[in-house]
């Protein structure tokens, strides 16, 4: 076997380090720092791995690498492609910094059963991988399938009966959505093209009534539950009884963005942006989704918990993603793509800072967060960064996604878009910006103290340092956008 | 060494027959346990040994009894699809007779572990010599003499109600039988031979003065054979048999006995009436479609309310037996396909399912899922088994149970039934909820008093238990042992496999 450093190893070796890690810390159970040792020398190894693809893809290369058969006319294959590439990317840039994270809350919080933590998580990774660089759709469904599995010993962690009952909705939520509806569409999908493989421009192209092609597409998109399209959305906020580090995966590393990237590689790669802008197939889904990213909003703001409200809002930003998709244009589906990055910049962000709150003053309801913007100014005003993306506000990232999915509405004749936009956009700033205005300008319920008596309360140095580097990072984005952009447009461009 | 060869499929009933009447003059359950394992393996050798030899000729092998040529003498006949079953009925009971020493000297009383292995051996001489042979008659006589074998084996165990569920069996298997008995009796008069083929061709010209007795017969052959089967509704003996038998009888009879009724049922639609008849005269498609529906969403449902994990793992069955026949009742290349990989895929996972089952027993005690609290912790290697089998059982895609489900849907939509992909699939559901059930239970609860002190399972029933949990994942990932076979076996039915 050839042992260099071309694309099809990397590949190769970006699915095995995450499993290699897997089955690795199970062995260090009794050390735990030597365990914790082999999650973050793997998570390093994982984004250098990735990274080091990106040349390739932007050179026009397109690797791929097939395992085995499992079903005639269908692989385990796997091909990398530029939208591919860019949740790669996001996986396995945030994975190291989440497992900084983690390990300070773990910690912190003497959580038990690490060991089963950390395994799953780089199972769930590995998930998230296979996802990326899958080939064909039936290699996609299996990883999806695993990342669902993975994940449920992750939000159930606490094993109390609220985790167990938790556990129930978001196991059943998207084993249902998946084997009911996104398999008899990937099955159909067979059937009618003749193949699962994905490719640039699609494979339905003439095969469907524009009917049946709206039908097909209804079936992939609530079959795909980790998009969280309403009213298949609720195993998000029923996954908030999982630890923080395990919100922060499922909202902005690895779950919601594998739904909402399996969206995207459909509608670029099985049915195309023009068979569906000509068909006028995807119609329905840009009032469906702008009707759920505005519900979801309302919703949020009527939450009291914290983790609560951040999860309506992933359900609100992921129909952002959807609602880019249903455009069918060149530049709604550029603006999907990015703001599956900005949106994990923004909301690992905002929930590292709930997280850091829980375990520093152990405190989960936003009425408890007056004045506590004294005791942990840091992780508050991280936590304005990632509002202000989650916004869409420049200079941070969020505001070029936003940006582009309005753009894109105009392309394709929805200017109504425009309009959702703009509401979207107040309501975030509704149901994020007081949490920030009160940790800062209300003093605290109990205490008469004046603020800024410099009595600083602040998470551990482990919660911290990643709070900080991904807030940075919202605010690096803004200056990127446009290489991301440059990356995406490749995904886009015609064959 | 060829001329065993000649001789291979009369051995493949020969050798397990006097390996009974050998262990029967045996007190000691060691002893006759350890000719039942030399047995069971040497027919596992002789099964392979003749799936190599079909699948390399590609041809039927033909054997006739003691010379005397067809249609008077016994004909033992073996193409693909029965080379498939005897390899899965003779490796199912190979892996469970290495588990079975500890776990029969543990539910069986100490004069009666002997008998038990003389009833396995004789149970799977009846069900090789049902697969192994042409002749309709010869199909009866092994019939009862696995059915009666069967009958002693779920009685042995030590629940008195074990008893009553034998003879619950012993009534709705004797009618069945003897419904297969008036069918065959009924061919037997209207074409004068008892030979499958002879049968098969002398049928075509006998159906147009005698169509009323013919169809008739294929009646009383599908009741008959379907009783067997426990085909909703006809399949309420099988819970509380499951429930009640010994763990390594339940193990054995749930891989083997429903899927040799299965194969037999498939001889007789396609072999011996073919597909036109069977199809066309009787409405056997719709009943069947509709009766497989019921199984799958109604046995799925008891399933979920049960507190007794085997018997919630039988209702289980049922409704996997479902999705065979619906292959069955769909009938085109794909879904029959599907059918029959299942009848292999569920044979492996429902094994393995009821040998962990059967180790939880062997440390606890117990059987009620309340009292499984905490086994997680306790049992790990053996939980883990029963969550891979449960992800077959649930179809999840990287375990056999996936395989099949992918062939009946794809089949399915072939015919352009396509609500019944959507069936297919939400009955698939349910099993979520049940083995959720015990999963929740092992890994969610605390330990209780009565498991506080128990140890994972010893290595003689883990290492069967885990080689049948890692084939149901390979036969997930490499599916061209089963799936490539069940295709070309399904394409010889429905050619009109002579």
């Amino acid at each position: 076997m050839n042992l260099a450093l071309t694309p099809e190893n990397l590949i190769l070796a970006a699915l095995a380090i995450p499993t290699l890690a897997a089955l690795l810390i199970p062995l260090c159970h009794r050390a735990p720092n030597l365990r914790e040792a082999v999650t973050l020398i793997s998570a390093g190894m994982l984004a250098i791995v990735v990274w080091h693809l990106l040349p390739h893809v932007m050179a026009g290369g397109r690797p791929e690498v097939a395992l085995f058969r499992i079903l005639p006319g269908v692989d385990l294959a796997f091909k990398v492609e530029p939208l591919g590439l860019v949740f790669a990317l996001v996986a396995s840039s945030l994975w190291p910094i989440n497992s900084i994270y983690s390990i300070g809350y773990m910690r912190g919080n003497g959580e038990p059963r690490q060991t089963t933590f950390y395994v799953c998580f780089a199972v769930a990774i590995a998930s998230a991988l296979g996802i990326a660089f899958a080939k064909n759709l039936f290699t996609l469904f299996i990883f999806y399938e695993l990342l669902t599995i993975s994940t449920y010993p992750l939000v159930t962690h606490k094993g109390s009966e609220e985790a167990m009952q938790g556990g129930r909705v978001y196991l059943v939520l998207l084993l249902a959505t998946s084997m009911v509806l996104l398999l008899p569409a990937i099955i159909a999908t067979g059937v009618v093209a003749g193949t699962l493989d994905f490719a640039p421009g699609g494979i339905l192209a003439g095969k469907l009534s524009p009917l049946l092609l709206g039908a097909l597409l209804a079936l992939y998109v609530f079959g795909i539950g980790k998009a969280a399209l309403m009213p298949f959305h609720f195993w998000l906020p029923a996954a908030m009884v999982a630890p923080t580090p395990v919100s922060a995966l499922l909202h902005a590393v690895a779950v919601v963005k594998a739904g909402v990237f399996t969206v995207l590689k459909v509608v670029v790669y099985v049915f195309g942006l023009d068979v569906l802008s000509k068909s006028g197939s995807s119609e329905w889904l840009t009032y469906v989704a702008s009707g759920a990213l505005l519900l979801a909003s309302l919703i949020a703001l009527m939450q009291t918990n914290l983790k609560a409200r951040l999860a309506y809002s992933t359900v609100s930003q992921l129909s952002y993603v959807i609602l880019a998709a249903a455009l069918a244009t060149g530049a709604g589906a550029m603006g999907g793509a990015l703001h599956i990055v900005m949106h994990a910049a923004g909301k690992i962000t905002l929930f590292f800072c709930a997280g850091a709150i829980y375990v520093a003053h152990h405190k989960t309801e936003i009425h408890q967060l007056d004045g506590i913007g004294h005791k942990m100014p840091i992780t508050m005003f991280a936590f304005l960064i990632g509002s202000l993306s989650v916004i869409g506000l420049p200079p941070l990232g969020g505001s070029w996604s936003k940006w582009l999915i309005g753009l894109g509405s105009v392309d394709a004749g929805f200017s109504f878009v425009i309009g959702v936009l703009m509401l979207s956009s107040l309501l975030n700033v509704a149901y994020l910006m007081p949490i920030v205005a009160r940790a800062y300008f209300v003093p605290s319920p109990g205490e008469q103290r004046p603020p800024g008596d410099g009595r600083m309360q602040e998470a551990p140095i482990a919660c911290l340092v990643p709070m900080v580097c991904t807030s940075l990072l919202c605010l690096i984005l803004f200056f990127f956008a446009g290489d991301v952009e440059r990356l995406i447009a490749l995904a886009i461009a015609k064959p | 060494m060829s001329s065993i060869e000649a001789h291979l499929p009369i051995l493949q009933v020969l050798v397990p027959l006097f390996g009974a009447l050998v262990s029967a003059f045996f007190r000691r359950g060691v002893f006759a346990w350890a000719v039942a394992l030399v047995v069971s393996w040497a027919c596992f050798f002789i099964s392979a040994w003749l799936l190599v030899k079909v699948m390399q000729t590609g041809q039927t092998l033909s054997y006739v009894m003691g010379g005397w040529s067809v249609p008077q003498g016994i004909e033992y006949r073996i193409d693909v699809l029965n080379a498939f079953v005897l390899v899965l009925v003779t490796s199912v009971g190979a892996v469970v007779m290495l588990y079975a020493k500890r776990s029969v000297a543990h539910e069986v009383d100490t004069h009666r572990q002997a008998w038990f292995y003389t009833m396995y051996l004789l149970c799977l001489t009846g069900l090789l010599g049902i697969t192994v042979t042409g002749d309709a008659f010869n199909v009866f006589v092994f019939l009862e003499v696995s059915s009666l074998a069967t009958y002693v084996l779920i009685a042995l165990g030590r629940h008195r109600r074990g008893l009553l569920a034998s003879y619950q069996y012993l009534i709705v298997g004797t009618i069945g039988a003897t419904f297969y008995v008036i069918g065959i009796g009924l061919l037997y008069v209207v074409t004068g031979s008892l030979n499958l083929g002879d049968i098969a061709e002398r049928l075509g010209p006998a159906s147009a003065d005698y169509s009323r007795p013919i169809l008739a017969g294929l009646a009383f052959l599908t009741v008959g054979i379907c009783l067997k089967l426990a085909l909703f509704p006809m399949h309420v003996w099988l819970p509380n048999a499951y429930a009640y038998a010994p763990s390594v009888a339940t193990a054995f009879l749930a891989g083997t006995a429903t899927k040799v009724a299965v194969y037999l049922l498939l001889r007789i639609y396609f072999t011996l009436f073919g597909k036109a008849f069977t199809f066309a005269q009787l409405h056997v498609a719709e009943v069947l479609l509709v009766l497989s529906v019921a199984a799958m969403f109604l046995a799925s449902f008891s399933s979920v309310f049960e507190q007794h994990a085997k018997r919630m793992l039988a209702y289980s069955s049922v409704a996997q037996i479902g999705y065979i026949t619906l292959g069955i009742s769909i009938a085109n290349q794909l879904a029959l396909a599907g059918g029959i990989v299942h009848l292999f895929n569920h044979a492996v996972t429902k094994a393995a399912l009821f040998l962990a089952m059967g180790a939880v027993f062997y440390r606890t005690g117990t059987l009620r899922i309340d009292d499984f609290a905490g086994l997680g912790r306790k049992m790990p290697l053996t939980m883990a088994a029963f969550v891979i089998g449960g992800l077959s059982i649930i179809g999840v895609p990287g375990t056999a149970g996936f395989v099949s489900k992918w062939y009946l849907a794809i089949g399915a939509l072939e015919k352009g039934y396509w609500p019944l992909v959507f069936v297919i699939m939400l009955s698939s559901l349910i099993a979520v909820v049940y083995i959720g059930r015990i999963v929740e239970a092992a890994y969610f609860r605390e330990a209780t008093d009565r498991v506080a002190s128990v140890r994972e399972a010893p290595a003689s029933m883990l290492v069967p238990l885990w080689i049948l949990t890692a084939a149901t994942v390979y036969l997930g990932i490499d599916t061209r042992a089963t799936a490539d076979v069940a295709l070309s076996a399904a394409k010889m039915l429905l050619g009109g496999g002579r």
